[in-house]
């Protein structure tokens, strides 16, 4: 059962990256337009 | 005179640089985005341009100084892209920043469900392997660790809306939720100190999670349907011109002030009430009074928003409504009506009454049997406790919410938008609808009635030359144009009408009079017509309100859902009764003032009837106050549509039908969803007091009841497709394009 000494870290550590990550998008506004962001990716001559 | 536009109270100013937020039509592809955002960012001074395409909004950004707000509106309209200065209402701001805390609670609840079940599934399967006692505490442990942060971060939705309830000594749904979900941590806290099997980490954090997840979807359909109609509202904003010294300013009629004097050309709506101060003219008042025959104004007569100025200029001063007007009437109804009006009390509310009562009763009585049968006070409050997790209403909680959401849906396809939460239930229990007749039986903006008897290339020509007048009349002609480009070199004659050369040959579109017509039979009241001349050709062109296209149709389907329709109108009997004829409504009455149209409303009442009253005129208003559900259609006055429950869009009547129709069928998933979550609490309240509900078997029995009643819920769509294909069209021409 020693595994468990560095398993359940990296599983909470994970756990915890995905919901930081969560915040993250929704606090940069990547929620805000969804339908124009399928879109957006279709043309490509806003690269700047 | 050259006349600027002033939308100075639109634009916000930050650290040198304009902010305006504009409500875009037209918008249909994503190639609107790259031309209107590469558009704008050429301009010179433009420091960003972004346009939302989910609720097309476009948010400009440049330094101060540099452009005109309007400057940018008349770029956008080069490329053929109407914008509208648009202001959020603080409701929509705030139940933004509220979305976005739902969403964040639902993450970390999120988060803590999924990694706690994780620990939970170990857990389980130690049960039957050689998990040692240390091993299992330690997980309980961890998951105690997530689940009670988690908890009291992601469960404050439930706790804040629980608390409000009991400090209003009421109960509503959140507070057993509130209750179920801290007694679990609470007892899971303590079995876990005492080295006990079971902890209830697992059923609380998915419990947060099922029902954050219901709430969330619930105001997202809210947040949508709120978002198009403050599009609506911004497209429809009316500006009125003002005279500033000797300059004639273009400013929205919300920004006007008492004692402000105003310009009203033909073919404007009168921005506010008011007094004229010189000029005459015809004004039509239907949106007012209902009253379809045009009243004669001078100066010093009184004038009401809403009205449109027909024939001559006017010059008028704003002022607020005097005692004894019309509209001071209708404010003071319409106060008389709204505090006259009982709360609803919800389904779900009611639901909640009963339910909590038997559920927290049922605990007691499992503590005091166990007790009794001689059970240690520690497995009878542990078994208590275990009937409460699993009542936890996880199932009922989502019974009415996920019908609400599908519903809402569906009604926002049939071109209906919900004001208020709980129309749906209440647009499910009328049996009487009374109809207002001008602008909501009949089209808001007359037409011309013999179109079909005209040839129809001739009614293109007239149609397209009176693209270029601003006269009300020419305006109802130029409808029926086919093509949008107006006649070049098009001369108009103040009072007579206007002239162009069409294929060598002089068209004129006018009085007739101007248009060589000497004798015109006689029209009845509330007709106007209107000539025309071309080549030889006269005619003669009778414009009038008429029926909604499917108003006939539309009535036939309500009679058959059961439902007794009347007409209540402040028009003169005379022009009412062609239109109840057609409709076959027998009960109708005309010239009624909005005192009488109430009194109507209240006596209905009295018999015990329910009413859904349908409505557009500010006369209507208190009425619509006063009905138990209202519906007005997107031209209705504003005062008129924020008493309604929702407003439909477009030109057909359908919707009202669609509107009942759907909300019948909402309200009868409700209820079947209410009872499955009885019988499932049926199945297992038993197995809970007998005491075998383990974490397991309350992991299973929650989320299996939570699916059931959302899979329930999803048939509202399902069954309703045929009405709702015919909207998505109307529901583009106000969204999409």
């Amino acid at each position: 059962m020693n595994v468990l000494v560095y398993l359940v870290p990296m599983a909470l550590a994970l756990g915890l990256t995905g919901l930081g990550a969560f915040l993250w998008s929704l606090r940069a506004g990547q929620y805000e337009d969804i339908d124009g962001a399928a879109l957006r990716v279709l043309s490509d001559d806003d690269v700047t | 005179m050259v006349e600027t536009t002033d939308l100075s109270t639109f634009v916000q100013h930050h650290k040198g640089v304009a902010h305006l937020e504009l409500a875009v039509e037209g918008i249909g592809c994503a190639g609107c985005i790259g031309k209107i955002e590469g558009l704008l960012k050429q301009l010179p001074g433009v420091v960003d341009a972004r346009l939302n395409f989910t609720n097309r909004r476009l948010a400009v950004d440049w330094r101060d100084g540099e452009l005109g707000a309007a400057d940018l509106i008349a770029a956008l309209e080069n490329i053929g892209y109407h914008a509208h200065p648009f202001q959020p209402e603080r409701a929509e701001t705030e139940e933004a920043e509220h979305m976005r805390w739902l969403v964040k609670c639902l993450g970390v609840s999120g988060f803590a469900a999924m990694n706690i079940m994780l620990l939970s599934v170990s857990v389980w399967s130690g049960h039957v392997t050689d998990m040692t006692q240390e091993t299992r505490d330690f997980f309980h442990w961890l998951s105690a660790l997530i689940a009670l942060p988690a908890a009291a971060y992601a469960g404050q939705p439930f706790f804040q809306s629980a608390v409000r309830a009991i400090k209003a000594r009421a109960l509503n749904m959140d507070v057993p939720i509130s209750l179920g979900v801290i007694t679990a941590l609470g007892m899971s806290l303590v079995e876990t100190a005492t080295h006990a099997e079971h902890a209830y980490f697992d059923s609380a954090t998915m419990l947060l999670f099922f029902l954050l997840c219901g709430r969330t979807l619930d105001h997202a359909m809210r947040r949508k349907t709120r978002a198009v109609a403050g599009n609506l509202a911004a497209l429809r904003a009316d500006f009125a011109h003002r005279f500033d010294g000797s300059e004639l300013v273009r400013v929205p009629a919300a920004t006007l002030k008492i004692e402000d004097r105003l310009l009203v050309r033909p073919g404007d709506r009168v921005p506010a009430d008011g007094v004229v101060l010189s000029g005459t003219s015809e004004i039509d008042e239907s949106l007012v009074t209902g009253e379809t025959t045009r009243r004669a104004v001078t100066a010093g007569a009184t004038i009401h928003a809403g009205a449109v100025n027909f024939s001559g200029t006017l010059t008028m001063r704003v002022t607020a409504a005097g005692p004894g007007t019309l509209i001071d009437e209708v404010e003071r109804l319409l106060k008389k009506a709204v505090t006259a009006k009982s709360r609803y009390v919800q389904l779900a509310d009611r639901a909640a009454r009963m339910y909590a009562p038997v559920v927290h009763a049922t605990a007691a009585l499992t503590l005091a049997g166990w007790f009794l049968a001689g059970a240690s006070a520690h497995d009878a409050i542990v078994t208590a406790i275990a009937v409460l997790i699993i009542t936890c209403p996880c199932a009922l909680a989502l019974a009415i919410p996920a019908v609400q959401v599908i519903a809402s849906g569906a009604l926002f396809r049939a071109g209906v938008i919900i004001n208020s939460g709980d129309a749906i239930e209440r647009f499910a229990e009328i049996d009487t609808i009374v109809f207002d007749k001008t602008g909501t039986l009949t089209l808001p903006e007359p037409r011309v009635a013999n179109a079909a008897a005209i040839p129809s290339d001739l009614l293109e020509i007239a149609a397209r030359l009176a693209l270029s007048s601003r006269h009300p009349l020419a305006a109802t002609v130029a409808r029926e144009a086919r093509g949008r480009l107006p006649v070049e070199g098009s001369i108009e004659e103040p009072g007579q009408g206007v002239r162009a050369m069409i294929g060598g040959t002089e068209a004129r579109l006018g009085s007739p009079a101007f248009c060589g017509i000497t004798k015109v039979e006689s029209i009845g009241a509330g007709n106007s017509i209107i000539a025309f001349s071309h080549n030889g050709d006269r005619i003669v062109l009778s414009v009038r309100q008429t029926l909604r296209g499917d108003a006939i149709k539309t009535a036939v389907g309500l009679r058959a859902l059961g439902l007794q329709l009347m007409i209540l109108s402040g028009d003169r009997a005379a022009a009412v009764l062609p239109v109840a004829s057609a409709l076959g409504v027998a009960d109708w009455k005309g010239g009624l003032n909005p005192a009488e149209k109430i009194a109507e409303i209240e006596a209905l009442k009295a018999q015990g009837r329910r009413v859904l009253m349908v409505g557009d005129g500010i006369n209507d208003a208190p009425a619509l106050a006063a009905a138990h559900a209202s519906l007005s259609p997107i031209s209705a006055a504003d005062l008129t549509q924020a008493q309604a429950d929702a407003v439909f869009l477009g030109e057909p009547l359908a919707p009202v039908l669609d509107a009942v129709t759907i909300a019948r069928q909402a309200r009868g998933l409700m209820q079947q969803n209410l009872w499955l979550a009885v019988i499932y609490n049926a199945i297992a309240v038993p197995i809970a007091i007998l005491g075998y509900a383990t974490p397991l078997v309350a992991a299973a029995a929650m989320s299996g009841s939570s699916i059931l009643v959302t899979l329930n819920a999803l048939r509202v769509g399902a069954r309703k497709r045929t009405a709702a294909q015919l909207a998505p069209k109307q529901l583009a021409s106000v969204t999409a394009s």
